[in-house]
């Protein structure tokens, strides 16, 4: 019952945050983009750890590679790395303030972009690294609206009660 | 009766067994190409809706900008377009008179006639992709019998290829893309080279091209149509710069591309050889070097 319910609400979260990678910004905020995709995800894997783990991780990863054009499988790895830390340590992250708990996002989303442009080096397509991590960064500084958004979603949903 | 296993394979069981898949993936997609297929689907059946709903905004400040605009800017813009039109057919008159008389005297040479090209016009969706590579999405796809490799011009010269094909729109990697070459020839002096991109719209730097090299600033560089890719004698650029470091074996030039990359916003799809339906992308950066020199 609470796992049907949930997808109620992770889905269109999730289409609204691929519809946000995709949205025309100006030139100048491109490189600041924050990895909306990333970070709802996130959220869903620190709230419901049950439901949202690293199989659904895999899954929109590729979706992302295919939207972003990517190699396909290379934000799915990186995510799936980042999902895997947190179904460890969700716990512990949980009951740290929003502002440890956006340093640990900075953390996730640094790992995540190392993987990815990890990827990128190994088939000789390695970007620019002058901006490279600024999306992480403008991501983690995003993390308590998105954390708040997010659970006012989840709890007038009633989607899961804890967290 | 109980089921055997009540728990699934822990998480660490999965994230391995998920970590391999995604090598697999990545080594089937970027070595062998394989998942075309599962991309086109993919981008066709899921992302082309939000693609859609995400470029409905300015289609409508576009059509509202149409519908609004007064009738005197119509005609205004209509006199000029007359205008343009009369001049361009004039030019044309001669051109037609032209190509008679080369098609006549590559038919004394014995030489192959030159083939027509086919033409669609593309829209450029306005959807930003990874900033990092020089990639535009286009509106027209499988549905228009669009190809992988298929080149792009605007209305000043090369833009580009499709590497991605979705049901109802593809993928076009800039000239500008690192991961880009595009053979080249100087059409004043007919020396031949390669164009590779730099990661900016603005710039591309022809290698391997000797010191004592006949090419001056301000030479114009045409399609070779070498590697069959692209059709021959389309404008790529113009050269801006040329250093001879001392000590060095190749010069570094650099060129400005003539189509406008960053601008266009309406595209022309060159179908040059129809028979060519299943050719793979040579355009990652490894594989581009053999192929393409």
């Amino acid at each position: 019952m609470r796992s049907q319910n949930c997808y109620r609400v992770v889905i269109p979260t999730l289409i609204v945050a691929l519809m946000l990678h995709m949205w025309p910004l100006p030139e100048w905020l491109e490189y600041a983009r924050p990895e909306w995709m990333v970070l709802v995800f996130i959220y869903w894997a620190l709230a419901m750890p049950e439901q949202i783990g690293v199989t659904v991780a895999w899954v929109v990863g590729l979706l992302l590679d295919v939207t972003q054009g990517a190699i396909i499988g290379q934000h799915a790895l990186g995510l799936v790395i980042i999902i895997f830390i947190i179904s460890t340590q969700y716990q512990r992250i949980r009951v740290f303030s929003l502002a440890q708990q956006a340093l640990v996002v900075l953390l996730l989303l640094l790992v995540k972009q190392v993987l990815v442009l990890w990827v990128s080096g190994m088939v000789g397509q390695a970007p620019d690294i002058g901006l490279y991590f600024l999306p992480a960064l403008t991501g983690a500084i995003l993390w308590p609206w998105i954390f708040i958004l997010l659970r006012d979603l989840r709890r007038r949903f009633t989607v899961s009660r804890s967290f | 009766m109980q089921p055997l296993f009540l728990q699934g394979p822990s998480v660490t069981f999965r994230t391995i067994l998920l970590v391999v898949a995604s090598v697999v993936v990545m080594v089937a997609d970027h070595r062998w190409h394989a998942l075309e297929t599962v991309r086109g689907a993919i981008e066709s059946y899921v992302v082309y809706p939000l693609r859609y709903t995400i470029n409905l905004p300015s289609q409508l400040v576009e059509w509202g900008d149409k519908s609004l605009s007064s009738h005197e800017k119509l005609l205004d813009e209509n006199r000029r377009l007359q205008e343009q039109q009369l001049r361009a057919q004039v030019s044309l008159q001669k051109l037609s008179v032209l190509e008679k008389e080369n098609d006549r005297l590559r038919d004394m040479l014995g030489a192959q006639p030159k083939v027509g090209e086919l033409v669609l016009v593309a829209e450029i969706l306005a959807i930003d992709l990874d900033p990092y590579k020089q990639q535009v999405i286009l509106n027209k796809g499988g549905n228009k019998d669009v190809y992988i490799g298929q080149p792009i011009i605007d209305a000043w010269g090369v833009m580009g290829q499709v590497v991605h094909l979705g049901g109802f729109s593809s993928t076009a990697l800039l000239i500008s893309d690192p991961s880009h070459a595009i053979p080249v020839q100087v059409s004043r002096s007919g020396l031949r080279s390669t164009a590779f991109g730099m990661g900016n719209s603005q710039l591309l730097e022809l290698r391997y091209i000797p010191h004592n090299a006949d090419i001056e600033i301000g030479d114009v560089i045409n399609t070779s149509g070498l590697g069959g890719r692209f059709p021959p004698n389309y404008p790529v650029g113009r050269i801006i710069s040329i250093d001879r470091p001392a000590g060095e074996s190749f010069a570094t030039v650099l060129a400005e591309p003539v189509a406008h990359l960053d601008r266009s916003r309406e595209v022309l799809l060159v179908w040059h050889k129809l028979q060519v339906k299943d050719v793979k992308p040579v355009v990652q950066s490894d594989t581009v070097k053999g192929k393409k020199k």
